[in-house]
């Protein structure tokens, strides 16, 4: 499948837009069933909005910086009378009545949504396992998966669906799947992109982005979303940044820090690919200085108590009354446990009640009070680290792709997948996971950069860097 | 190290998210909770007096907006993804009543 830019270009230049979405179609139609990566394809919606974009071409209007681009999206992100779901039992049916202000920017730019995709259960996961509609398998091996919580948005770029998708990312779900499929995977700056319409997880750490095949198509996506939104009382009070602009302009002078912390613990073969990664930039024309940030080793515990806090209030509202499904009891309350009982799934509930806990008296400020004090020392060891370098490098995740199975059983196991990925979340800052190098089983290994808040065009600078040394572009 | 958590806390803490556990539930939660939670015990034995918590990122801080009427959802859609409805409301089961 062509690039999103390639496609826009050929139909701003009078290509039907048609032609990218019956291409779509049929990759859908090819690997659906075998990779159950959407869980709704609105083949009607796309043709019609294909025929829309036409027009707009047609009559010599700008039909936007995503013409005619077929994109998945993540199935948390409401879209107005089709099928939302969260992956999860209490939603199925429901039909948001607006629309994620990414999806009404979207059809602005003239981007087609081709569906919803699989996630884990309102994106609590590492694997997609964890949904209630089926695990999403990993196009480049289907043994195995493709990571989550964003997994069918990775999957659909990765078996070339779509060639651009959106997730969330809370601690990972963006760039962890990125990594196992191959693809870029964009954790932009808290606040840039609006998470109006997108079902809240943990509201101070959850952001909208991008996946792509390429750097190029990645920062186009976000440039195309980001901005700041009114309806979003936590949106930055600035416009898009402009990345495209800057995607070319290399390391050269730049100071780029290995952050031990970020590579202690995994594989062989990862450690590898960010050697050698550091080794590319290096010759690029950036400096490297090896950095120790010995907070990072308190994130996942103290994510583990924030993002739990905040899953525990926002899916209070998942309680039978005004929307998606409810089982009846003969009081409120038993309606309202009957419903929560039979709708959350497994790894949902302990999520709840681990959050529950935590804020619970008696234990609120030895772990929730605690986490935020190690929040405040997790950004202040950023913001300190950024005075010494421009950006840092690590790996995004411990290990290539793993099978089906081999961490449900214990949840701490699953956990740490998000160990490298967690810290950015905490301090509301940006990362990039960009393809480097492959490992175990020719699988694709993910290299991670991370800056501070507002660094995106850096980054997909750096990223860009280790892209065409690795051959992808 | 003592355990973190009892099964009558996860029996207490279900109770308060409104969630129905079964026996083997109970069980199985309770040392799923207990290890997670032990790992996060690093966090309580820092000393981090003195240090500012964050609840969010970028020092949140209030938005307000005019207080001037503007178009909102229209409530028909709104309530035809409702469970239950009566009267243009939302309906739900026997509130008041209950023994105490």
């Amino acid at each position: 499948m062509k690039s999103a830019l390639e496609i826009a270009a050929a139909v701003r230049g009078g290509q039907s837009a048609l032609v990218a979405v019956e291409e779509s179609l049929t990759a859908i139609r090819a690997r659906n069933e075998e990779l159950n990566v959407f869980l709704y394809v609105d083949e009607d919606g796309a043709r019609a909005a294909a025929a829309l974009v036409d027009e707009r071409v047609r009559r010599g209007e700008d039909p936007g910086l995503l013409a005619g681009v077929p994109i998945a999206l993540k199935d948390n992100l409401c879209t107005t009378g089709i099928p939302t779901t969260c992956s999860s039992k209490i939603l199925e049916g429901w039909k948001p009545p607006y629309n994620a202000t990414v999806v009404d920017r979207l059809v602005a730019q003239g981007a087609i949504s081709m569906g919803k995709t699989n996630l884990d259960e309102f994106a609590m996961g590492s694997s997609t396992e964890n949904s209630a509609f089926g695990p999403t398998r990993n196009p480049l091996d289907p043994a195995r998966v493709p990571g989550g919580s964003s997994g069918g948005s990775a999957a659909a770029v990765a078996s070339n669906m779509t060639p651009i998708s959106l997730g969330s990312d809370t601690g990972g779900s963006i760039r962890q799947p990125a990594a196992l499929c191959g693809l870029v995977g964009v954790k932009p700056t808290y606040g840039l992109v609006s998470r109006y319409g997108l079902i809240a997880f943990a509201s101070s750490l959850d952001q909208i982005g991008p996946f792509a095949n390429s750097v190029t198509d990645a920062a186009l996506l976000l440039e195309a979303i980001a901005g700041y939104d009114p309806m979003d009382s936590t949106s930055l009070p600035e416009s898009a940044p402009s990345l495209m602009a800057h995607v070319n302009d290399g390391v050269a002078g730049k100071r780029i820090g290995l952050v031990r912390e970020l590579v202690d613990g995994a594989d062989e073969d990862v450690v590898r690919a960010v050697n050698k990664a550091v080794e590319t930039l290096k010759d690029a024309g950036a400096t490297i200085v090896e950095i120790s940030i010995p907070e990072l080793h308190l994130g996942l515990s103290a994510y583990y108590i924030i993002a739990p806090a905040e899953a525990s209030s926002n899916l209070a509202r998942f309680d039978g009354v005004r929307f998606g499904n409810r089982v009846d009891g003969e009081d409120v309350t038993a309606m309202m446990e009957a419903t929560r009982t039979a709708g959350f799934g497994a790894e949902v509930k302990r999520r709840i009640m681990l959050g529950t806990y935590a804020l619970s008296t008696g234990y609120f400020d030895a772990y929730y009070g605690q986490a935020l004090k190690v929040r405040t020392r997790m950004i202040e060891a950023f913001a300190t680290a950024y005075q010494q370098v421009d950006m840092i490098i690590g790996a995004t995740t411990p290990s290539v792709a793993f099978e089906f199975g081999s961490k449900t059983n214990d949840p701490m196991a699953m956990y740490l997948n998000d160990v490298f990925t967690i810290p950015t979340n905490l301090a509301g800052e940006a990362a990039i996971s960009v393809p480097f190098g492959t490992g175990e089983a020719n699988l694709p290994i993910g290299v991670q950069l991370l800056g501070p808040g507002r660094s995106e065009a850096r980054l997909f600078a750096a990223a860009r860097v280790l892209e065409i040394a690795d051959g992808r572009a | 190290m003592t355990e973190p958590l009892s099964r009558d806390d996860v029996a207490h803490v279900a109770k308060l998210a409104r969630l129905r556990l079964t026996e083997d539930e109970l069980v199985r939660y309770t040392e799923q909770l207990g290890k997670i939670l032990v790992h996060a015990q690093d966090l309580s034995s820092l000393d981090l007096h003195g240090v500012a918590p964050t609840a969010h990122p970028f020092g949140l801080v209030n938005v307000v907006r005019n207080d001037e009427v503007r178009a909102s959802l229209d409530p028909a859609p709104v309530l035809a993804q409702a469970p239950d409805v009566e009267d243009g409301r939302f309906a739900v089961p026997r509130i008041v009543g209950e023994a105490p």
